[in-house]
């Protein structure tokens, strides 16, 4: 990114503090979407955002609402671009949006230390499925921090998540898979 | 990024994305279990992201989508096969995401106009590639109805795999070696699978396939009739 001036840095900051329109708890800027501001003339703004999933149906709203807080900030033009490149990963996703996600129920993704496909080792069952970052690193419960826990299936409520069950308050949860 | 894009490549891309896409919709309200018809449904949505970006590299995606005339279509065969029970949809995601992995994964390392939506894609399809050799592990090692029935749908649809190896225009892709380690990657899934490799031809005659050169089979027509009837018939209408 080529340096922000102050009112690019003041516009990022307000549009990344829209709330996700699928997880409120979060903002955008937690969630890692809002990539850049660009200040082109007066009142012209453009604002780089990247989906989580290339067919996040979320983003049109995100859109919309970065526009709707710009606009209301005195900006008159306002674009929202979307950029794939580079792609998004679940790392992107700060230290606050973690927590945040945590405490909303849903297990954070593990922090990657790649940035490949995820690697897959596949058995027969179910339990054999986890990759091989479970043992040292495993999902923990949101609810009762337990990390007993078991894939039930890879695609949950959202393109972003798996569900998967707790082995020891028994509570299913939404885990938001690594990308 | 180069300003100009392959339109061709383009529309083969995104044609089999958007109709694979249709087709694993079709399992909504269908699908054996809940977590299955989850599944589906956000495969079948990441294929429409994926065929969005795709068919507005090549011109207006809905145009493109509503209004172009079977022949028009540039997806491969495969993709356009009908449902039929849970394990042919199964060894149609077996075939196609293997071999989707392995050209997004070539596209994601060159610097052509398709690397941006390939690097992105490429770890969608990891997960999908991932729910079909999971099924097949479970299907083709089960019971003997599930067993018979996978290996029914891989046979079924063999010979529709030779054509996904076939060079595109604007596609600068190792073919050769693409289809060398999808063989190596079938050979080992269904091996592991305890299902036979088929043996019919995948090229030649015999085989199937010509999608990309816009002759599609039976069931396409009734399939985009369907896809196109609400846009066609209310042509501009909006939510």
């Amino acid at each position: 990114m080529v340096t922000a001036t102050a009112l690019e840095a003041e516009l990022l900051e307000l549009a990344g503090s829209v709330p996700d329109p699928e997880l409120p708890v979060l903002t955008l800027q937690e969630l890692g979407v809002v990539r850049a501001v660009h200040v082109s003339g007066a009142d012209t703004v453009e604002v780089d955002l990247t989906p989580t999933y290339t067919g996040c149906p979320a983003i049109e709203a995100m859109s919309v609402d970065i526009e709707r807080v710009l606009r209301a900030h005195g900006v008159r033009e306002v674009t929202v671009r979307t950029v794939l490149s580079p792609a998004w990963s679940t790392d992107d996703i700060t230290p606050e949006g973690r927590r945040k996600l945590q405490e909303f129920g849903i297990a954070p993704p593990r922090v990657r230390h790649d940035s490949g496909p995820v690697s897959l080792t596949l058995g027969a069952t179910r339990t054999l499925v986890e990759d091989a970052a479970e043992d040292s690193d495993p999902v923990r419960c949101p609810h009762c921090g337990s990390a007993d826990t078991e894939l039930l299936s890879r695609f949950s409520s959202t393109a972003c998540k798996a569900l998967r069950r707790c082995l020891s308050c028994r509570e299913p949860f939404d885990h938001f898979k690594e990308l | 990024m180069t300003a100009t894009v392959p339109a061709t490549a383009a529309l083969a891309l995104g044609d089999d994305a958007l109709v694979l896409s249709h087709r694993l919709g079709e399992w909504a309200g269908h699908a054996p279990v809940l977590e299955e018809e989850v599944a589906l449904a956000n495969i079948a949505l990441d294929l429409l992201g994926q065929a969005r970006v795709l068919l507005s590299m090549a011109g207006d995606e809905d145009e493109l989508a509503y209004l172009r005339e079977e022949r028009a279509f540039r997806n491969l065969q495969l993709v356009e096969q009908s449902n039929g029970d849970f394990a042919q949809t199964i060894a149609r995601q077996l075939y196609f995401s293997t071999y989707q992995q392995l050209l997004y994964t070539e596209l994601a390392g060159s610097d052509g106009p398709f690397a941006p939506l390939a690097a992105k894609a490429v770890k969608e399809v990891a997960y999908h590639r991932d729910h079909a050799e999971l099924w097949t592990l479970r299907l083709g090692d089960g019971t003997e109805t599930s067993r018979e029935r996978m290996q029914r749908a891989c046979e079924a649809l063999w010979r529709f795999t030779g054509e996904m190896f076939q060079p595109v225009e604007g596609l600068d892709a190792d073919w050769a070696g693409m289809e060398a380690q999808w063989l190596r990657s079938m050979t080992d899934v269904l091996g592991r699978a305890t299902l036979a490799v088929p043996e019919g031809p995948r090229t030649g005659a015999w085989s199937a396939g010509a999608g990309r050169q816009g002759l599609h089979t039976e069931p396409f027509g009734r399939m985009l009739a369907e896809m196109q009837h609400l846009h066609r018939s209310h042509p501009g209408a909006s939510w």
